[in-house]
């Protein structure tokens, strides 16, 4: 295949930490106004290649070259001066800092800092790529959209001839992928060389001139996006063969297929639920935060069997109505009940007896890392496993060999939960969910960052327990995994619920809209 | 309105008049002055997310190494200078225990402490023992007979000029955004460029070289003797009063007079007659429990830097 001449080239790059080969023998260049994709499934090594290129990560073998001369590269002191930005994949702010003390971070020397010249600057690099964002907030304040359009203008803060975005979309929402697509298209026409990380077939699909397929460290296929059709990429990804269906495959990356165009049929619901008590009910639910609504008198009923989805660009409202619903945080009005009972005032405990399951977003903060995979697989009812005074060693054993079993968790009961990868991590904290017969089941993200077997996994489980007759109410940034799962998709708008549509009515154009704020008659 | 009882009216009047207000305030500020130089010194260490628990040990070191150069030399300047490179050198141990080889804080820090105070009374105990040798020439202070301002130079600089300039420079200069990024978020820092392990390691030695200040100003300007038992315990009340102070320079300075203000007033009250009945012993510890106590009331929300405690290691 012809290519413009490389500006930066990976060559021959090898990592190893221990025993695993996280890149091997590795090779990848960019040229000048080019997006080159770089697609595996989690765990692949594409951030440690990232890594190494910026130089966070010490390669055991190969070597790095900018205009066909080699380029030592030891710290991203060395990569910023040679013309390499990046954005990691878990943001690098200083949440205590304003915006324009990140981005005006590498710049600082070590005398005084000019703040109003350092603003101006930021101002300046913002309006550039066409981001708006008051530089003196602190980050803290910042939505995850924000943050990352904060992270791009840092990147490009110094002069910057490649930028590396590791897996930028995993925590936006359509609009912001939409507006990100359209900062890296003027950026490849500003002749930048664009190094993007992505899981997602679709987005690589659109967004990149070339694909580098990795697999396992290994580089599997390299494509001009132009000539390769999703199927193939998908297969290269997996390792599966060009020729296996791959309807699943697609469906579970998020493409449409021919079997299910847009909706999937309704669930079969089996008993009547209208004599039955709704699975959630919320009434003027609200939460104020120094005299602002947070979440803005919500009020939706979940009821057996059906599932609920809350769509909304990120920082609408979501993480603190999951904070109201699981009990974390203080209802300031309103009502809340779960399968009949008022659980407003009482605490997550309470909640739990109720009835209630949640799946929360954050996962390393759902589970003590520390602690083994059967220690953290009672910590919702520990008293049911103590007797006498004692905690039930062989119980608990039988129990999470139990579930370790029926959810396929890749790990050994005695294994700390902090060597477990993210998608075995949710699988515990699934499996600890429904291992107590929630009657409403709460979830927020509860794919975000997993791999395509893990992902179908999740989603199976999920509609068992709907089929079982509990109520679900999920909290999603992905609009296909809303529409594969829910019944009805309430969108929120700055904490105020703005319409609920049914899932046949659930187009993406229309989601869209009513995620700014407009709402649309059902 | 409820009258007191007469006789507590006159005890607690009798209290207030024997109380010399000028010498209390002059006393508070030298009580003060090694706290506030040391405190200082931790909060800049502390800012990278390491907390350094050799300061004790630190202000043992910076006590005893300027004494007994201006002991040998003659000159205080030189024992003071002597003391400085003394606390960089503790600083750089310091660093290379908890940056470069990633150990444990708590362990490395109050190991450096007993390692440091033993080797100053062993060195001490084997070039003295039995004496008790007093420095010709000490700090002399400033201003004598005017009452409040008749303090050590090392007083004047500890107030008016080291606090105000290690408040600017930590709010105003690229280092304190350096110092504030590490001790964060030092992931971030490194992304950004700036070195964690160069930034710890210059926190650490300019932090400790403050402390050894804290040190040899009670050996070289107060006393103009050494004893062993020279710091009792004023590094762990700076590491109370950083907390107390949430890693920002005026608190801590706020919490030094505090911790100043009671122990003067304890030594005034023990010398009068009307407190000769309260054991001394709970008299020295007012200042203690004064710490303690403003702790307890300001900071118990604290906010811990992101750092803290953490040695990075890159992948
Ligand atoms: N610092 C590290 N120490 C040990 N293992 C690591 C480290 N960083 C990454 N790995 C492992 O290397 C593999 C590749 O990781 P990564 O590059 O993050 O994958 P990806 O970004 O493609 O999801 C994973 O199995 C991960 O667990
Ligand atoms: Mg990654």
């Amino acid at each position: 295949m012809s290519r413009p001449h490389a500006l930066l080239e990976l060559n021959g790059v090898t990592k190893r930490f221990g025993d695993l080969t996280a890149n091997d023998s590795v090779s990848v260049s960019v040229a000048a106004g080019e997006v080159v994709a770089l697609l595996g499934e989690n765990g692949a090594g594409k951030s440690t290649l990232m890594k190494i290129l910026y130089g966070l990560v010490r390669p055991d073998a190969g070597g790095i070259s900018m205009n066909g001369q080699p380029l030592h590269i030891g710290s991203p002191r060395d990569a910023m001066s040679a013309g390499i930005g990046m954005v990691t994949q878990e943001f690098s702010l200083v949440e205590t800092m304003t915006v324009t003390e990140n981005v005006a971070l590498s710049a600082v020397g070590l005398g005084i800092v000019d703040t109003r010249a350092a603003r101006q600057r930021v101002t300046a690099a913002m309006e550039r790529i066409g981001v708006d964002i008051e530089p003196d907030r602190l980050v803290s304040t910042l939505s995850l959209g924000e943050r990352q359009r904060v992270e791009i203008v840092k990147a490009l803060f110094h002069d910057c001839r490649v930028l590396i975005l590791d897996e930028p979309t995993a925590v936006l929402t359509p609009q912001d992928v939409r507006a990100l697509f359209a900062t890296i298209d003027r950026l490849r026409q500003t002749g930048l060389g664009v190094l993007f990380v992505s899981h997602k077939l679709r987005e690589v699909a659109e967004i990149s001139d070339r694909v580098v397929v990795l697999r396992r460290g290994q580089l599997v296929g390299e494509r001009v996006t132009s000539e390769v059709g999703v199927g193939e990429l998908a297969a290269l990804m997996m390792g599966v063969k060009a020729a296996a269906p791959v309807g699943d495959t697609a469906a579970a990356v998020g493409l449409p297929t021919e079997a299910s165009p847009d909706a999937p049929a309704a669930p079969d619901r089996g008993e009547s639920t209208t004599a039955q008590t709704p699975a959630l009910v919320l009434t003027e639910l609200t939460l104020e935060r120094h005299g602002r609504s947070i979440v803005d008198a919500v009020t939706l009923t979940v009821q057996r069997g059906e599932v609920v989805g809350i769509a909304g660009i990120t920082g609408n409202g979501q993480t603190e109505l999951m904070e109201l619903l699981c009990g974390t945080e203080q209802t300031t009005s309103g009502r809340m009940e779960v399968d009949g009972v008022d659980v407003t005032r009482s605490d997550v405990a309470g909640r739990l007896a109720a009835g209630l399951g949640r799946l929360t977003e954050d996962r390393r903060g759902s589970v003590v890392p520390q602690l083994s995979v059967e220690e953290n697989l009672v910590l919702e009812d520990l008293p049911t496993y103590v007797r006498r005074g004692l905690v039930d060693r062989t119980a608990i054993r039988a129990h999470a060999e139990r579930l370790i079993a029926r959810f396929d968790i890749v790990a050994t009961p005695a294994a700390a939960v902090s060597t477990l990868s993210g998608g075995n991590m949710q699988k515990v904290l699934l499996a600890r969910a429904l291992a107590r017969r929630p009657r409403l089941l709460v979830a927020a993200q509860p794919t975000r960052g997993l791999d395509i077997g893990a992902y179908q996994f999740v989603h199976s489980q999920l509609k068992e327990l709907r089929d079982s007759g509990a109520g679900l109410l999920l909290i999603s940034e992905d609009l296909d995994e809303m529409r594969a799962l829910c019944d009805r998709i309430a969108v929120l708008f700055r904490g105020r619920i703005v319409g609920t549509l049914t899932v046949e009515e659930a187009t993406s154009e229309r989601l869209g809209v009513m995620m700014t704020g407009e709402a649309v008659p059902a | 309105m409820v009258a007191a009882p007469r006789s507590t009216y006159s005890c607690v009047w009798g209290w207030v008049v024997s109380i010399d207000l000028l010498a209390l305030v002059g006393a508070m500020l030298t009580i003060a002055t090694p706290l506030v130089w040391a405190g200082i010194g931790e909060v800049v260490v502390e800012r990278t997310g390491i907390l350094n628990l050799g300061i004790e040990g630190t202000m043992y070191l910076g006590a005893f190494i300027g004494f007994l150069a201006a002991l040998r030399t003659g000159s205080p300047w030189l024992g003071l200078l002597a003391a400085v490179v003394s606390g960089v050198v503790a600083g750089l141990a310091m660093a290379l225990l908890t940056v470069t080889l990633g150990l444990n804080q708590h362990v490395s820090g109050l190991g450096l402490t007993l390692f440091l105070i033993a080797v100053c009374e062993f060195t001490f105990r084997l070039l003295y023992a039995g004496e008790r040798p007093t420095l010709e020439q000490k700090f002399h202070t400033l201003l004598p007979g005017v009452a409040v301002l008749n303090q050590h130079w090392l007083t004047y600089v500890a107030f008016l000029v080291l606090a105000p300039a290690a408040w600017w420079v930590l709010r105003s200069t690229g280092m304190g955004y350096r110092l504030h990024a590490v001790g964060e978020n030092f992931e971030a820092a490194d992304v950004a460029g700036i070195s964690v392990a160069a930034t710890r390691y210059v926190a650490l030695m300019v932090g400790s070289a403050l402390m050894t200040v804290g040190g040899a100003f009670l050996t070289l300007a107060v006393l103009g003797s050494y004893t062993l038992d020279i710091i009792n315990g004023r590094g762990w009340v700076c590491i109370a009063l950083v907390i107390f102070a949430q890693w920002r320079v005026w608190p801590t300075v706020f919490g030094a007079l505090i911790f100043a203000v009671t122990d003067a007033l304890q030594l005034q009250l023990a010398i009068t007659t009307a407190f000769g009945s309260i054991p001394r012993e709970l008299m020295l510890a007012l200042p203690y429990l004064a710490v303690i106590t403003a702790l307890a009331v300001w900071g118990r929300k604290v906010r811990y830097p992101g750092s803290y405690l953490r040695a990075y290691r890159r992948g």
